[in-house]
């Protein structure tokens, strides 16, 4: 008897799963995926799981058999390494969003980051200014570029501390262990960081456009679904949620 | 292969070992001899990093050491710099994750004194500490290596608590599992791969001494 109840406990657990979506996303949209998601799955009934990271640390998991469905990027390189790999889908492809960087600096460091822009980051109340690991997160090479660009990366290379993805590096300046941050701007805007502190956008032109794509990946059993929630996060309520939380379509002002 | 990781990451774990030999040895002694009701509770705690989640202890780490915690803000009028995401942290982080690896080994190897020795000792006009001194620890002179020994590699091998409160700072907190991690996922299997290996035969090395001072020369096998 119980044989027989666990086995329709797994029967009915393996369907569950058949039917669910899963969703490798960078990061940077750990602050608005689920809350679209959660607007899907009201709607539609479907499930949807998230799992968040670096695109390069995704990428890699990919790459080795992790089994998702759709990948949302910080980046184009990244799906298009893939597409490249015969892993995704070139068709499906489909930039969503262009992200921003921030420089955010906590309440309580005295420093009025709006005005400064970028020299907040030599004063000598900023010990350590947390970005993202350049090495596989786009947001961390974003900011490399823009600390060159604005000619300060020499300066202030010494304080810098990596995060394991844009994500961490929000945590590492909202806990206040960094004092100031680059990060993105869907996490300065995130009801968990939006009252604790202060930011300033980094000009567009400092760092190579973050053009955001999502692409649905060749291994996915959920073809149909995949791109049907696809669909609702390029339509009219996805897109606005991705603009309430600084995401726009094109690199315009926000 | 990430030499500087490498280096860093060999010179944090022999400051662990050394630091937990001077702590682990007092704790030690006091667990083996002091008799208290609430002892356990004491060895409960010691114990916690062998089943607590790295991340976990990090996460504590991090709000003890952190620019908002007394500790924190105490340390950083003393040295002019906060705790986290430098090597002193990374320290006082190892030392804590590692402590279980050398305390128990130490204790283990205190407890199979033979008690007939002690108070032969002691009648003979020893205090205890002579006793200790020139009885205990050479007796246990096997379980002090496998401590010292078992410390320092699994400092070698720490992930998690760095992970949370190093901040990937080349040269001061990138240690070589951080770089490992790193290298895949940029994807460099062939730097990963060297490291990993590297790594491997050290991790080897360590247990074969763990073993090899523990062994009982006149076994024949395995079983005895």
């Amino acid at each position: 008897m119980f044989l027989r109840i666990s086995l329709v406990a797994l029967l009915l657990s393996i369907c569950a799963s058949a039917q669910e979506i899963t969703v490798a996303a960078a990061a940077d949209l750990s602050t608005a995926l689920p809350e679209i998601v959660a607007n899907y799955t009201k709607q539609s009934g479907q499930t949807v799981k998230l799992s968040f990271g670096s695109s390069g640390n995704l990428t890699t998991q990919i790459e080795n058999g992790a089994p998702f469905d759709v990948f949302f990027s910080a980046d184009e390189s990244y799906p298009a390494q893939l597409i490249e790999k015969g892993l995704a889908d070139k068709e499906s492809l489909y930039r969503y969003a262009v992200g921003r960087l921030v420089l955010w600096v906590p309440n309580d460091v005295q420093l009025d980051v709006q005005k400064l822009g970028v020299k907040a980051l030599l004063d000598p109340a900023v010990k350590k200014i947390a970005i993202a690991n350049p090495l596989h997160a786009p947001y961390g090479r974003a900011a490399e570029a823009a600390l060159k660009h604005l000619g300060v990366y020499d300066q202030i290379s010494a304080k810098l501390v990596l995060g394991e993805n844009i994500s961490q590096a929000a945590q590492f300046v909202e806990s206040g262990n960094a004092q100031a941050g680059l990060i993105a701007l869907s996490h300065a805007l995130s009801p968990s960081l939006k009252d604790k502190g202060h930011y300033w956008t980094v000009p567009l032109d400092a760092y190579p456009t973050l053009n955001q794509a999502a692409v649905v990946l060749s291994k996915s059993k959920q073809q149909a679904a995949t791109r049907k929630f696809l669909d609702f996060v390029r339509g009219p309520e996805g897109t606005s949620l991705l603009k309430s939380y600084g995401f726009s379509l094109s690199a315009e002002k926000p | 292969m990430n030499l500087e990781a490498f280096w860093l990451t060999v010179r944090l774990a022999m400051i662990v070992a050394v630091l937990l030999m001077a702590f682990g040895i007092p704790i030690a002694y006091w667990i083996t001899y002091y008799r208290w009701r609430w002892k356990f509770l004491v060895e409960a705690v010691i114990a916690l990093p062998i089943v607590l989640p790295p991340t976990v202890l990090g996460l504590y780490v991090l709000m003890a050491l952190g620019t908002r915690s007394p500790i924190g803000r105490y340390w950083e009028s003393l040295t002019g710099h906060p705790l986290a995401f430098t090597f002193e942290g990374l320290i006082v982080g190892s030392v804590l994750y590692s402590l279980p690896f050398a305390v128990q080994p130490f204790a283990a190897a205190f407890s199979t004194v033979d008690p007939k020795l002690l108070r032969a000792s002691a009648s003979l006009g020893q205090s205890p500490t002579q006793t200790f001194r020139r009885i205990v620890l050479p007796l246990s002179k096997a379980g002090l290596v496998t401590g010292f020994v078992l410390s320092f590699a699994h400092t070698l091998g720490e992930f998690g608590v760095v992970l949370m409160i190093g901040g990937n700072i080349p040269g001061v907190t990138r240690t070589i599992s951080i770089d490992i991690y790193d290298q895949v996922q940029a994807g460099n299997y062939s730097s990963a791969n060297q490291t990993a290996l590297v790594l491997l035969i050290i991790s080897f090395l360590v247990l074969s001494v763990v073993y090899g001072v523990n062994r009982r020369v006149w076994a024949v096998g395995p079983w005895k």
